[in-house]
């Protein structure tokens, strides 16, 4: 697909430009960190970490309050441009399982319009083990989309599987300057998502976390800029 | 006050001023009190608060402790119970507390005083510090931070309680940064327990004393209660200062000073000990490593400056008092006034960038006041023999150009605020008079205070959600207390506002033979210091780079650990860490365009510098003082503007960055630019003078006040150089936690990054006090706003602009820097989009369809 003419595209829509392609089926990465099945109609996001400032504050650290409505509405842009089917979180999609129950009015009214007219599903994680009935959707372990397994913690030696849980960041020096973003880390079997959540930090791709999970020689990391994904060939990236 | 009709008797008792057994205890040694030291001895003895200015060597720190030992000497033994401190000596640095302390035992035990003395810093054992908080010494020598820390405590008003004298050394180092209001809060909560207490500061030359005395009094709000006392010590023997005349040529750019390397060898040879000054710590490390291939004698010359391990500084301190060294290469880390030995020549390597830091460099060499200073300038290009000559001039006269001081910071506040909640509940109302008591924090409005408050207690924000979890509550009476023990404790991890780069430790590998692998490194061996963990992130491994003197080879991370090998090259990829980096003084500045503007001065300068400066003249231009001179001219595809604000690098960096912002809107398509010291150089792809010629781009309005405005505030909140300045914000005022060395975290659960929070609170809430904090900060320490303000008022309807069609010889330095200085990192997207395409290029042919189509 020639870059060029991709550029042409309105800014505010979100760019279906790269694909990445796991296992045979296309993926859309999305500069605001979800990833979209357009053959499915289904859009994944993972590590949410909603209610990350809350869970702080408790500890004596009181962070600006506004992460959980901060990811919420960067969420309902992407769900509002591609009016996805189907919705599927990953995972972590509360930092708290217990605070999924105290959400702010207004944040849990987001979230329920959200859902509206779609079919939700949430992966537990390790952060959110099950969720209040407060939250509507429907809560699983994994869930298994024509071959694909979507799960939060990637498995140690399962392929054909889209994951969360690691936050993989890639990082880069071009021209004296380092850069350091959230990427989508795949190996073509493989592949995990970075985390959506405003307070949620990253881990580089080159931790030893992510030794058993890619092909070496094969490992992209699409890195999110701020309307585009770039991917990067492995090779060129740097450790923290 | 009971104590100074006696202290005044005692006064007149003796001829000399001084009373027994001080004066026995001169005379016995030979010495004539200085008339500074009697004048500071009868205003401080009778309670009034002092200023002593004095230059090093004038007996300035006996001089402020006189007025204690004498009181001291008269109480006679300690009254029982013991639990409170007389006096207070605070200095900025840990290592001139322990100096003080040895100085100071001598003439205490020689005549015999009944009293106690005792540091207490970071370095001091947890138990001596506890103890010291219930038996403390008479004389305690510490830092801002340890005071704060000391106030912190329940029993801080038993401590502080019958205070009388609080001695501020250095204080010009002090005041006008965080540290200062630090101390300025903490002088105020003092004068709260001891409102008798009398303030003593001393300092070296500054440009405004009055601002500096305003510090040492309490106030009313606006409104001063009463002035402190401006002594001043005498002017010491006139420095002599030469500038290096070299025979080598002149270089157009650069800072290593290179070719004078045979003359300043021969200067060191030719005295006892000489100190070596550069103005960051990589540029020491470039000239340690050059002199070294000198050094055919061999002569011991060693290496100080601040990220290098404590242990081998100590040394190198340690060496130089005992005589052990030919000479040191040094930072400001020895720029205050620690007596090292007997330093008998100081060169100054670069330009010095200000004329107050000049005239303290100066000062270490002769620690005495009746010996003039010895010191030797070597500017390491053209511009800096005008900068050094300009400085020249101000040494002379003996001009100052200390900075101005700044409103009290309030991350800061904040800081303060929880501390006194840590000691005891406290009621607004009176902490808002104590706070604006300080010199700092004189304007701060009452709204101001309460925001802090309310920061420090739920965060502050709009959306009030954190109730349940507030740090500070209310009492049925009105006062604020902490919620929790565990904030105290959090409090006293995180107190002081000295918030360092991230650093990384420095390891030699030891080799056992063998290649080396990044994930099999060796047995890690010596620490040799730390660098800012920026600079390591450039590095790959394998580059090396000039560390610790030596020529060193990064193999790869482990931990928190660099692990080098000695590298065999000898033309290392050197440091660019920036520990220190000084802007050129706006008063040398305006010398500096002066003598410019006056050719018949340009015969002061050598040869190589008038000639090239009457050049400029015949091809160009060389502006008024001012003036600003813009020349435009094509060279290769491309066109260049460069100008000549002479306002330092880093207001150029803003200008820079403001100025190809409206360059971008007007068409020009600029393509980059790059700043040294004196100038600023953009280029593009559009021809600019033709744009000019036909009035497309108006220079008045591309230079026009305006672009402080909206420009820079959206230029800002994109930048780095926010984010950076939010993370200190951040940390000093408690927000979030600070990084304690061994304490490594894991990246995804203990913490937030700052960028994250700061994203966050910029979109929902961007006047957040901490917000404001950290414009406030990078406005002035990193952007030097109020200097480009003054910049753009002063060019108004005197822009010079001149078209030509090649590089001027003024103009070379400045295109010398490009491709030496990396593109300063806002074009992240473009690096992205780069990196990708050449990907792209690189892969055409191949698989260039793996990328988009599906995997084969």
């Amino acid at each position: 697909m020639p870059h060029a003419r991709l550029d042409l595209m309105p800014e505010s829509a979100p760019r279906l430009r790269g694909r990445i392609s796991v296992c045979g089926h296309e993926f859309v990465p999305l500069a605001a960190g979800a990833l979209y099945w357009e053959a499915e109609s289904t859009l994944l996001v993972a590590d949410l970490h909603l209610e990350k400032g809350t869970a702080f504050a408790a500890l004596g650290m009181l962070l600006p309050p506004y992460d959980t409505r901060s990811t919420l509405q960067r969420l309902g842009k992407v769900i509002q441009a591609l009016d996805p089917a189907r919705v599927v979180a990953l995972g972590d999609s509360f930092h708290r399982s217990h605070l999924a129950d105290s959400l702010a009015e207004e944040d849990l009214a987001c979230l329920t319009s959200l859902q509206q007219g779609r079919e939700w599903y949430w992966i537990c994680g390790n952060h959110d083990p099950h969720l209040p009935a407060s939250v509507k959707g429907t809560v699983c372990a994994t869930l298994s989309i024509r071959g694909i397994t979507l799960r939060h913690e990637p498995s140690p030696n399962g392929a054909r599987e889209i994951a969360g849980h690691l936050h993989p960041v890639a990082r880069i020096s071009r021209r004296g300057a380092v850069l350091r973003r959230r990427c989508f880390a795949t190996d073509g079997h493989r592949l995990v998502m970075p985390a959506f959540g405003a307070y949620a930090g990253g881990l580089n791709v080159l931790n030893e976390a992510f030794d058993l999970l890619f092909v070496k020689h094969r490992l992209e990391a699409w890195m999110m800029g701020r309307t585009d994904v770039y991917p990067v060939l492995g090779s060129l990236l740097l450790p923290d | 006050m009971a104590g100074v009709s006696t202290r005044a008797r005692v006064l007149v008792k003796t001829p000399e001023g001084l009373p027994e057994p001080f004066a026995s205890w001169f005379a016995r040694r030979g010495w004539q009190p200085h008339a500074h030291q009697l004048t500071l001895l009868e205003a401080a003895g009778a309670g009034r608060d002092a200023l002593l200015i004095a230059p090093t060597g004038g007996g300035k720190t006996l001089a402020g402790f006189l007025p204690s030992l004498v009181d001291l000497a008269e109480r006679g033994a300690k009254p029982k119970p013991a639990t409170a401190i007389h006096t207070l000596y605070v200095s900025p640095l840990k290592a001139l507390t322990t100096d003080i302390a040895r100085n100071l035992t001598t003439p205490v035990d020689e005549m015999g005083l009944p009293l106690k003395l005792e540091t207490r810093t970071g370095d001091t054992p947890p138990s001596r510090r506890a103890r010291q908080r219930v038996l403390p010494p008479d004389i305690l020598l510490t830092t801002p931070e340890q005071i704060a820390l000391m106030l912190s405590h329940r029993s801080a008003p038993e401590l502080f309680g019958r205070l009388k004298y609080v001695i501020l050394d250095e204080l010009h180092a002090l005041a006008s940064s965080k540290r200062g209001d630090l101390l300025a809060l903490d002088l105020a909560r003092l004068r709260t327990y001891a409102p008798d207490l009398t303030a003593i500061g001393l300092s070296a030359t500054v440009a405004r004393p009055y601002e500096l005395a305003a510090f040492l009094v309490p106030h009313q709000g606006q409104s001063t209660t009463r002035l402190a006392e401006i002594i001043q010590g005498g002017e010491g023997a006139k420095a002599d200062i030469s500038i290096l005349k070299s025979k080598a040529e002149l270089p157009w750019a650069g800072h290593s000073a290179r070719y004078a390397l045979p003359e300043i060898y021969a200067a060191i040879k030719a005295h006892r000990l000489a100190l070596m000054f550069v103005n960051t710590r990589s540029q020491a490390e470039m000239l340690f490593h050059e002199v070294w291939r000198y050094n055919d004698e061999d002569l011991p010359i060693a290496l100080h400056h601040g990220s290098l391990d404590v242990a081998q500084r100590r040394k190198v301190e340690a060496a130089m008092v005992a005589g052990k060294l030919r000479a040191v290469v040094c930072t400001s880390t020895l720029d205050l006034g620690i007596d090292w030995g007997d330093v008998d020549l100081v060169i100054n390597i670069g330009a010095p960038k200000g004329a107050s830091r000049l005239a303290q460099r100066i000062g270490r060499a002769n620690h005495r006041l009746d010996e003039p200073s010895k010191a030797l300038l070597v500017p390491a290009n053209r511009f800096e023999v005008i900068e050094c000559e300009a400085a020249l001039e101000a040494a002379a006269e003996g001009a100052q150009d200390t900075p101005p001081s700044r409103p009290g910071a309030l991350d800061v506040l904040a800081q303060h605020v929880l501390g006194t909640a840590c000691a005891a509940p406290f009621d607004p109302d009176a902490l808002y008079r104590e706070v604006t008591s300080a010199s700092p924090y004189q304007g701060l409005a009452r709204t101001g205070f309460d925001k802090v408050v309310q920061f420090v207690a739920t965060g502050g924000y709009a959306l009030a959600t954190y109730e349940r979890y507030a740090k500070l509550k209310r009492t049925p009476e009105g006062l604020w207390r902490i919620a929790h023990p565990r904030v105290a404790q959090q409090y006293r991890l995180n107190v002081g506002t000295i918030v360092e780069a991230p650093m990384v430790r420095v390891r030699l590998a030891r080799l056992k033979g063998g290649a080396l692998k990044p994930k099999t490194l060796p047995a890690a061996g010596r620490v040799l210091g730390e660098v800012e963990e920026y600079f390591i992130e450039q590095l790959t491994p394998g580059d090396s780079f000039v560390f610790a003197g030596e020529v060193l080879r990064f193999e790869g991370m482990r931990e928190n650990d660099a692990i080098v090998t000695r590298a065999n090259t000898t033309e290392p990829k050197v440091p660019a860490y920036d520990g220190g980096k000084f802007p050129l003084s706006t008063y040398l500045a305006d010398r500096v365009r002066h003598l410019l503007a006056q050719p018949d001065t340009w015969s002061h300068f050598p040869d190589q510098v008038s000639d090239w400066l009457r050049l400029q003249a015949e091809y160009s231009l060389v502006p008024g003082p001012d003036e600003i001179l813009i020349e435009i001219y094509p060279r290769g595809k491309r066109f260049y503007l460069v100008c000549y604000p002479f306002e330092g690098r880093l207001a150029h960096q803003s200008l820079g960055m403001l100025l190809t912002r409206r360059l971008e809107r007007a068409g020009a398509a600029p393509l980059g630019f790059v700043a040294n010291e004196y100038a600023l150089a953009i280029w593009g792809l559009r021809d600019i003078g033709a744009m000019v010629r036909t009035g497309r781009l108006d220079l008045a309005l591309l230079f026009d006040e305006d672009m402080l405005g909206d420009d820079l505030d959206a230029w800002l909140a994109e930048s780095s150089l926010m984010r950076r300045s939010f993370r200190v914000c951040a940390i000093i005022s408690g927000l979030i936690e600070r990084r304690h060395p061994g304490q490594e975290k894991t990246g995804r659960q203990m913490t937030v990054s700052s960028d994250l929070i700061y994203d966050v609170l910029r979109q929902y809430e961007p006047d957040h006090i901490l917000l404001q904090a950290a414009f406030a900060d990078a406005a002035t320490g990193l952007i030097d706003v109020g200097r480009l303000n003054d910049f753009l008022k002063r060019i108004r309807g005197r822009i010079r602009h001149i078209g030509l069609d090649r590089v001027s010889p003024l103009a070379v330095p400045v295109m010398l820097e490009i491709g030496r200085e990396s593109v300063p990192g806002e074009a992240s997207e473009t690096l992205l989009r780069e990196t990708v395409e050449e990907l792209i290029a690189e892969a055409l042919g191949g698989n260039a369809a793996r990328k988009t189509g599906p995997h084969a």
